[in-house]
Parts: structure tokens; sequence; C-alpha cells
């Protein structure tokens, strides 16, 4: 008894998640004329697979756009993140407690409080409506949660692998190098994951800070869902190439999704 | 010594950096929020505008101002929002820890399908429930499969609110929940056992009911009434809200209840405990921390939402406002950059009233470890 109360729960709340995947292939499989609000659970017949060719040509330039942002901004904050918590992990100077403090406040500031001065600093440096601007703005904005993690993940490292190597004759940048380094995989991964997930999902940043050329497709795919006139298969075509990557992140790596996500929790 | 400086010079661009985007930009927030920047039209116009101050007057209006009924409405939805969304989450993740804690067949499958969500963005969660929502189609026509007539519900679209409440009462209630939250807290700290705590409480929770029952009621923030409520448009947000982030908790309590020792569970056993006993006295009480973490992590999601209501129902759809909608609107589509900032900075303040009691407690545990 208690055993079928709990499947029927199961599949109940697993058709509250999947319909809606169900419903955006179905939508985005059908032709524009057959797409009629009384039949929207109707299989396609027959299939009609150019919605993805259109949708993938409009969105082409933005899907570029966001594959450009995430990864800049991805490596950059990790290579960051890395010094920043072999710093703070190995070499602590009086008072980096307090800074790496300060600097974690950073991670739970919502950003409208900061997004009116960011506006006018990004314009006032010439970057408005650059991509480049906008990795700028991931890359600050991500140091406290990247910090963090490697903090965390080389304080696991034990000390006296760092004091061999300076016996040894290794400087600063030697024993990050090849102590460190060499040990830091897992890490990188976890960090790559949780940003590149992160900013390739962000949307507050982006619809501020970029011009329609440099639009990520997140922001292109809200202004296309937000137009009256449309037909709903190209949003829903949309909406499946703006998730694709992603998914597949959480697919293939789920298990170190899940342990950015856990790290990641106390942030937003 | 050189690798001493060398390791201040490699972490010191970081400090910079967070130095002005983070701290110079809350102050120069905060400056521009005292200031009338928007208000005069020649403002809009000039490269270098120029701004006078104007003190607390944007906040003033904000909370009592004729013109901005808009953003009073975009606070209550946020209460409601975050209230219903938080108790969503909370709950059907929990549901679904316990339910797949019991090893059904299947269960990596379904704790894949319940946690996918994650990983998407809200612009695409909220495209595709507002499709999923339109008032003809989607859920509404799914009983026609069944050969049932379909559901009528407006979903998004209506502009019905339900517990209605004058805008004037806002102090009282807000009083009279703190307080009995306060008088809560102090009831558990005189069942631990600490007594300093529990006076603290006893105070903070008496005066603040003493104030809202007395003066509190007649506080007046507007010479009129104005009825607010729960905007019924908001059911289909928290929806969404809760298909994404339910799995996230649900993450969390699993995480949690597999920390759990087998013995403290079988000794509950031994001693005669029934199952409602089992999680009343031993599940719940040590998921206790998890939840607090969820709560904290959900609440910042929800102070400040933004993506999944502009993808949902677009900035110019006041049933279904949020203060960072409003703030958008106001700054970047009305050139009202003064009265955006002094939104940025009430939200600031909500974020720390949330986090910092948090992160101090975390904090006060770490030492004492």
């Amino acid at each position: 008894m208690g055993r079928v109360l709990l499947y029927a729960f199961l599949v109940l709340v697993t058709l509250f998640f999947l319909l809606p995947v169900y419903l955006v292939l179905l939508t985005a499989l059908k032709e524009p004329a057959k797409i009629t609000l009384d039949a929207v659970w109707r299989w396609p017949d027959p299939v009609y697979w150019e919605s993805f060719r259109i949708a993938w040509e409009a969105f082409r330039p933005k899907f570029q756009n966001s594959l450009v942002l995430a990864t800049s901004a991805t490596l950059l904050s990790a290579l960051v993140g890395a010094l920043n918590g072999y710093v703070l992990a190995k070499w602590p100077f009086r008072g980096s407690n307090l800074l790496f403090a300060l600097m974690l406040f950073g991670m739970f500031i919502p950003y409208q409080s900061i997004l009116i001065p960011l506006f006018q600093f990004v314009k006032a440096i010439g970057l408005y409506g650059s991509l480049w601007g906008l990795v700028l703005v991931h890359v600050v904005y991500g140091i406290p949660i990247v910090t963090l993690i490697f903090k965390n993940y080389y304080s696991e490292i034990p000390d006296e692998l760092v004091e061999a190597a300076r016996i040894d004759g290794a400087g600063f940048f030697g024993v990050f190098r090849h102590v460190i380094l060499p040990l830091s995989a897992p890490a990188f991964v976890v960090v790559a994951i949780w940003q590149f997930t992160q900013i390739w999902n962000e949307f507050l940043f982006a619809v501020t800070l970029t011009r329609p050329e440099s639009q990520p497709i997140t922001v292109a795919l809200a202004q296309l869902a937000g137009g009256e006139a449309v037909k709903w298969n190209l949003p829903m075509a949309g909406a499946i190439l703006a998730a694709l990557p992603t998914l597949l992140v959480y697919i293939f790596l789920g298990r170190y999704f899940l342990r950015g996500l856990l790290a990641g929790s106390v942030k937003g | 010594m050189r690798d001493r400086i060398a390791a201040f010079l490699v972490l010191l661009p970081s400090l910079v950096a967070v130095g002005i985007f983070v701290y110079g930009f809350i102050g120069q927030n905060l400056w521009v929020s005292m200031t009338d920047w928007g208000k005069d039209p020649a403002q809009a116009l000039a490269l270098h505008p120029q701004l006078r101050f104007l003190g607390l007057e944007n906040y003033r209006e904000l909370f009592t101002g004729f013109v901005d009924v808009r953003f009073r409405q975009s606070v209550v939805n946020l209460i409601f929002f975050t209230v219903f969304f938080m108790a969503g989450s909370l709950g059907l993740g929990l549901l679904l820890a316990l339910a797949l804690e019991r090893a059904p067949k299947g269960e990596s499958f379904f704790r894949t399908v319940f946690l996918f969500p994650m990983a998407l963005s809200f612009v695409v969660t909220g495209t595709i429930w507002r499709w999923l929502l339109q008032p003809q189609g989607g859920v509404n026509v799914l009983p026609n499969l069944f050969g049932l007539p379909p559901l009528r519900l407006p979903w998004l679209t209506t502009r019905e609110q339900v517990l209605v409440f004058d805008w004037n009462q806002l102090p009282f209630y807000t009083a009279l929940v703190v307080g009995l939250a306060f008088l809560y807290l102090a009831w558990r700290a005189y069942r631990e056992g600490e007594r300093r705590r529990m006076s603290w409480g006893l105070v903070s929770g008496g005066v603040l009911l003493l104030w809202a029952l007395t003066l509190g009621q007649r506080v007046q923030l507007l010479p009129y009434p104005e009825p607010h409520g729960f905007s019924l448009a908001l059911i289909g947000v928290i929806l969404a809200s809760i298909w994404q982030m339910s799995g996230y908790t649900m993450a969390l309590y699993l995480a949690g209840l597999r920390g759990i020792p087998v013995e403290v569970i079988e000794a509950a056993k031994v001693d005669g405990a029934s199952e409602w006993q089992l999680f009343r006295r031993v599940v719940f009480p040590m998921l206790a921390p998890i939840t607090l973490a969820a709560m904290i992590v959900l609440g910042h999601i929800a102070l400040k939402i933004f993506d999944l209501i502009f993808a949902m129902a677009g900035l110019d759809y006041a049933p279904t406002d949020v203060p960072a909608i409003y703030m958008y609107l106001l700054a970047f589509r009305g050139n009202q950059f003064a009265k955006g900032a002094a939104i940025g900075i009430l939200l600031l303040l909500l974020v720390a009233v949330v986090v910092i009691p948090y992160l101090a407690s975390q904090l006060r545990k770490e030492v004492r470890r």
C-alpha cells in the first residue's frame, strides 16, 4: 500500500516536471499554422523541423555571443579564483581573513543595488554595448564565489607540501605551478561548471549592458517571447537552443554540477 | 619576504575590483538615491546632469507619495511571492527527498528529472511557462485529452486580488508579525534554557506588540485608504519558480537525510517510536539547519527575482510587478535614476536583514568549533 502511494506520488511529480518539456518539443516541431490553442497537446503531423533551422538562423549570433561570453569569463574567473584562493589559503597575511570576509559580502548583494553606478561606469569606460564589458562584469562579480571555492579546496592541501617545495627553493609562483596547480583539477572543474552555467543563464547584467549586436541568447529569447504577434514554435525552438549547453553540462557532468551547487549554496 | 609581497600583489587587483564594484558602487548608488536625478527633464538630455541633493525624499515618495502606488503593490507582491515560493519549494523538496530516500526503483532517473530545471535559465523557464499558462491553451486544455471540459483559469491575465488590506495598516501588520516572531524565538530560547536570549526576545517582542496595538493602528502613511492584496496573477509565477527550484531543496534535503546516522534511527525504533514520532522528534530537528540554509538561499533568490517575471509577463504588467522589475522600468525606461537607485538600496537592506543574522550565527558556530 505504502509502496503504491509512493510510486503514484513520484509519477505525478514526474509529470509536473516533464509535461512542460513535452509541450516545448511539441510546439517547436509544429507548423506555425497548426499551432492552435485548443490542439496544443496534439503530436505534430507531419513533424516540422523548419522551426529549428529558422530559430538557429535567428539565434546563431546571440548563441555565439553567449558562447564567447561564458567561456572567456569562466576561464578568466577560474584563473583569478585559483590565484586568490592560493594566496588566502597558503600565504595569509595580517588582516587577510577580514579582507576575505569583506570580499564575500559581494556574493550576497542584490545586483539591483549597484546596477545604476555599474551602468554609468561601463558607459564611461567605453564598454557599454560590448561583450567585453559584460565579461569584465561577470569576472568581477564572480570573484567572491570562485575565491571561496578555491580557498576551501586549497585549505585541504597539507602545508607540508608547500613547505617542502620552499625548502627546495621554490618561490611563490614556483610553488603554485609545481605543487598547487597539478592538484587543482577538481576545483577547476567545479568552478568552471558553476561559472559557465551562471553566466550562460544570467539576464539582468546582460539586458542592462548590451546592444542588440552583443546580446547573449537569454536576452534575445526574452525579447522574442515577449513580442505579441509571435508564433510560438520559434520561442520554443529558441528556448531549446538556449537551454541546450547548460543541460548538456548537467547531463554529462551532473556529479560536479551538484557539488558546485552545494558549494555555491550560500549564493543565490 | 619577496614571496609575501608577491602574494599580496596577486590578491590586490581583486581587492581593488571588489572595493570599487561592490563598496564603491553601493556608496554611489546611495548618493544617487538621495538626489533629484530624473525629476528635471533637462537632466535626461545632459551628458553630465546637474544633480541636487534631496535627502530621503525619494524614499518618502515611494512609501507615501501619490504617484508610486505601483511600487507599493510591487512590495506587497514580493512579500506574497516570497512566502509562497519558499513554502512551496521547501515543502515539495522535502516530500521528494523523503520519497527518494525510500529507494524506489529508478531513483537516479527521478532525481535527474527533479533536478534538471536547476540547469535552466529563469528566462527559459519563464518562456516555457508563459506558453503553458495561456488562458485558452496549455495547462487549461489538458483535461480535453481525457474528454473533459477545459479549465477556465485565467492564470497571468487576471487582475483580481485577495487578502486585500489598507496600506496604512502595513506598519501595524509588520510590527505584529515581527513581534510574534520575537516571542516565538523567546519561547525557543526558554526551552533551550538560554535565559539571556529569552529576555531579549521577550522585551523586543513585547515592545513591538505594545506599539502595534496602541500607536501602530493609528499610523497614517497616506491621507486616504489604499487597498493592496495578493495579486492572483502571481500564482502562475509561483508555480514556475517552484518547478525550477524544488529540485534544489530536494538535493539539500537528500544530503541532510543521508547525514543522519543509522544508529540514531535504529535507537529511536528500538525505543518504540512510531513513524510520525520518528519524523517529529528525530528527523525534522536534524534537518532544521538545512531548512534554515535553504530558506536563506531561496529568500535571497525571491527578493531579487527579475528574469522570471520579465520573461513571463514583461516589464509593463502591473499585476506581477516586483521591486526589481519596477526599479528597472523606472531607471532604464523612464530615466528616473534617483528613484530606481532608492529601490536598489531598499532591496539591499531587505537582503541584509535576511543574510547578516544568518552569516553572524554561522560565524559564531565556526568560532565555537
